[in-house]
């Protein structure tokens, strides 16, 4: 078999440039696998990060040929034999050493959702009807790889966005507590005015790069978008919801953390 | 010298998977300052790649199950060598744990009723599995991390923990860490610590385990004084991918069977009907017919043969291959498209369906899969009091994969997710009670400036062994000599091996900085590694007889007598790698008669 040639982006904080790294090429290995065998062969200290390589952990997100992708589902046939692949780390993000990029945004973003808080469980636990998870249960396939992040044009291109805006893998957290048949936090007005829902212009560069296939833009971020205005402006809505008595704490009450 | 950073806690967990976050939670909930120092990102851990779900007797599918069913599953299942007690408090407070785990949260499948919907698996007489599709390990992990987030738990993400460290009296009083993306050292003082590492899977070529399953926890016990028992007892998963080849390993789960998929070799035959042991004849369908009958009403017909404990299917996939029956790539075929729709895979195993698409080109809804066993989980580990979760050293506590007795000589699918809640919080919880009672511990200095000169020791090298190579060769030997089936020359080749390993790590040398590479991380991974493979190899060679994870060729029926003893490893020189490893039977304790009774009656 013929060889395959690497251009991976080596470097950190203070710059960095391609290096070129070409070696003989396996059959039926994904990119991850020959990042592995320069590491093993050629560049012992080349950082990348992984865990599972079976795409579940969500660790191993790079760009490659420009594009965010998993390294552990990319396979190297998909790709053209005669052109260098060319493998950089997740742009939004500073560079912490080569492919390794600092997610730490993502997690503060984590700390400040307001938590889960259920009803007082009932005589003979919780009853749920399968209809009623399975909307939760698609965000919940979420492997945080933060791809959706990475492409975010909000977060991509505007740096001064991030301190106040949560990012399409938090809208679909907002929005899985917001549809979660047993929560009992209003969080519409903090997503709203601390959040940044109102940035996002649906263009949809998430739902395109998820591995898990969430119909993020359609499937959260609009209905959260509805939801939100609804709190806001719609009667019916607001009626609807005395007569189904779904009674949400109010959202000063929803942005403070539950009492251990 | 700079500064070095310092962090003091009550209560430092080691580890952020099932275990170690639910017992930082139980910790927390007492009020006490906790920490959780992990090698990878948040929500990585091992625990994400859980497929099939949390096994617990709560009967929602079938109300003749409880807890008394569960245990005597589990025991018969581990070929009772399981620490009684341990048996006894998971198949009595799982169904506890996966409630608790809907109140933070968590999104189950449900029943036509809306109670948690509960699935088959191996060795689990009821429909018992607790689960979300084939990821029920990344819900919950999730649910966790988000409780434990929610309560200000701090984490030290990407910091890996080198070693352990004690007072002048010999209680845990702290550890060495550095951080992996400065290469900066970093030391904890700690009242009690809580091992929550995982297993050790990464020592074998074909395994399901990620590159974090080194066995850190296995040996930073075992070099502080701690023991380690029943390490010859490895579970090989029945199925795992065989091809393409760079996923080897990459597991399958047993949802698949429990769904109504059925194994065949090459000549389309259903093999499992000629590999019922007697111990499960009774309980063992004896037909096609009656095993199909089975999965709509288990009234109706016995349990199929594909559904046997891991440790029998592995063993007959691994022999009808080497009959010369397998499958073009090695293994056998994995069939669930020709038996359920479409509808039905890609609902009830979306990941599979997924997994195999992308990375195999193979539609499971069309065609079989390919499937070989892949060493998957480490029934042994530190031996810790049933209770508390407490090991012989003062401070030290282990819950999850890194802490043995559990499981016998085999461990059931989905009793895993179910270890990890019960044992976290009993972790936890001891502690906390440990911490309470105890004052504020001072680390050794001098052993804190040793171990991180230690660590750093591959550096100062220009020439020497690269850590990738010590690696890949040691993968290779455990897989040769120390696989699924084993035998006495193997097993001595195994250790005369070892020992040649352990010289070479001491000449370690790695290049380029200390922030983030992955070169020095590895060597800081293989003295672990090196320890755990040498407990592994030298119990196997000890016990001369099969039961469960450990099948001997030369002895291949199970010995009464070794029946009754855990084969114990403890350090009897040094405090690292480079000491000397001895392993010595201890009896098991003894099980109560009124739980003997169950394991007759309830059948």
């Amino acid at each position: 078999m013929s060889d395959v040639t690497m251009k991976v982006w080596r470097g950190d904080a203070s710059g960095g440039q391609f290096e070129e790294y070409t070696l003989p090429r396996v059959e039926g290995e994904v990119v991850l696998d020959v990042i592995h065998r320069i590491q093993a062969t050629q560049a012992g200290d080349l950082a990348c990060r992984w865990n599972c390589k079976a795409g579940k952990c969500g660790s191993c997100s790079a760009e490659i040929n420009g594009k965010p992708a998993l390294m552990c589902m990319s396979r190297m046939v998909d790709f053209p034999e005669d052109e260098p692949i060319t493998v950089t780390p997740l742009r939004a993000f500073p560079i912490i050493r080569d492919l390794v990029s600092d997610v730490s945004f993502n997690y503060e973003m984590a700390r400040k959702v307001p938590a889960f808080l259920p009803p007082p469980v009932p005589e003979g636990g919780f009853r749920m009807q399968q209809i009623d998870v399975e909307r939760g249960q698609e965000f919940r396939k979420c492997i945080e790889c933060f791809m959706c992040q990475d492409v975010c044009h909000v977060i991509r291109d505007h740096e001064e966005n991030k301190p106040k805006y949560a990012g399409p893998r938090f809208f679909i957290r907002y929005a899985e507590l917001e549809m979660h048949p047993l929560d009992t936090n209003d969080r519409r007005e903090y997503v709203r005015d601390e959040m940044g829902l109102g940035m996002c212009n649906i263009t949809k560069c998430c739902t395109e790069v998820c591995p898990e296939h969430i119909k993020i833009t359609d499937n959260a971020i609009i209905p959260l978008k509805e939801r939100v205005v609804d709190a806001d402006f719609d009667p019916v809505a607001w009626l609807g919801r005395k007569i189904l008595r779904r009674t949400k704490r109010t959202p000063a009450e929803a942005a403070v953390q539950p009492p251990l | 010298m700079s500064e070095r950073e310092h962090h003091d806690y009550d209560v430092i967990i080691v580890g952020a998977g099932g275990a170690g976050l639910r017992a930082a939670i139980e910790a927390r909930q007492r009020g006490l300052k906790v920490a959780i120092i992990c090698k990878s990102l948040l929500g990585k851990a091992h625990t994400v790649m859980a497929e099939g779900g949390a096994a617990a007797a709560m009967g929602n599918v079938y109300e003749e199950d409880n807890w008394k069913v569960h245990f005597r599953d589990t025991m018969r299942g581990g070929k009772m060598l399981n620490n009684w007690r341990m048996a006894e408090l998971h198949a009595k407070e799982s169904p506890d744990r996966i409630y608790e785990l809907e109140s933070w949260g968590a999104l189950f499948d449900r029943t036509k009723d809306g109670k948690i919907l509960q699935r088959d698996f191996g060795g689990h007489r009821y429909a018992r599995l607790a689960h979300v599709g084939d990821r029920t390990g990344l819900e919950l992990i999730r649910t966790l991390q988000q409780k434990a987030v929610s309560m200000d738990i701090d984490v030290y993400m990407e910091c890996k923990v080198t070693r352990l460290v004690k007072d002048v009296d010999g209680a845990i009083a702290g550890l060495v860490a550095y951080w992996r993306p400065t290469g900066e050292f970093v030391t904890f003082g700690a009242k009690a610590v809580v091992m929550a590492t995982g297993g050790v899977g990464k020592s074998w070529k074909f395994t399901s385990n990620s590159w974090e399953s080194t066995g850190d926890g296995h040996a930073l016990a075992l070099w502080a004084g701690a023991e380690l028992i029943d390490m010859e007892c490895i579970q090989f998963h029945p199925t795992g991918m065989v091809w393409p080849l760079s996923v080897r390993g990459i597991l399958v789960t047993e949802g698949v069977r429990g769904d109504g998929g059925v194994l065949r070799n090459s000549e389309g035959k259903r093999f499992m009907f000629e590999y019922v042991a007697d111990m499960f004849r009774a309980e063992t369908a004896e037909s096609e017919d009656e095993a199909d009958r089975w999965y709509d009403d288990h009234t109706a017909g016995r349990r199929p043969p594909e559904l046997l404990p891991r440790d029998e299917v592995a063993r007959s996939i691994n022999s009808e291959v080497k009959a010369g029956r397998g499958s073009p790539h090695g293994g056998v075929f994995l069939d669930i498209a020709s038996r359920r729709s479409a509808e039905f895979i890609r609902r009830r195993l979306p990941s599979m369906y997924h997994q195999f698409m992308e990375l195999a080109g193979v539609d499971i809804t069309r065609e079989p899969m390919e499937v070989g066993p892949t060493c998957h989980y480490i029934m042994g580990g530190v031996k810790v009091d049933p209770d508390t979760a407490a090991t012989s050293v003062p401070g030290l506590f282990a819950a999850g994969e890194v802490a043995g007795g559990m499981h016998g000589s085999n461990r059931l699918g989905g009793n895993s997710l179910s270890d990890l809640l019960v044992f976290g919080r009993r972790a936890g919880m001891g502690a906390s009670d440990y911490a309470e009672a105890t004052g504020t511990k001072v680390m050794e200095e001098a052993k804190v400036t040793e171990y991180i000169k230690d660590a750093l020791e591959p550096f100062s090298r220009d020439e020497g062994e690269n850590p990738y190579d010590i690696q890949h060769e040691l993968q290779e030997m455990m897989q040769a000599n120390v696989g699924i089936i084993r035998t006495q020359s193997e097993l001595e080749t195994a250790i005369d091996k070892l020992g040649e390993f352990k010289e070479r790590v001491k000449n370690l040398s790695v290049k380029g900085g200390r922030a983030y590479n992955p070169g020095w991380n590895l060597a800081t991974d293989l003295p672990s590694m090196l320890t755990v493979s040498t407990c592994t190899a030298m119990g196997a060679l000890l016990r001369k007889e099969s039961r469960g994870g450990q099948t001997r060729e030369d002895f291949p029926a199970a010995d009464p007598e070794l029946g009754k003893v855990n084969f114990t490893s403890s350090l009897v020189s040094g405090d690292s790698f480079a000491g000397e490893i001895n392993i010595a039977p201890q009896p098991l304790s003894v099980m109560p008669d009124e739980l003997k009774a169950l394991l007759e009656e309830v059948k």
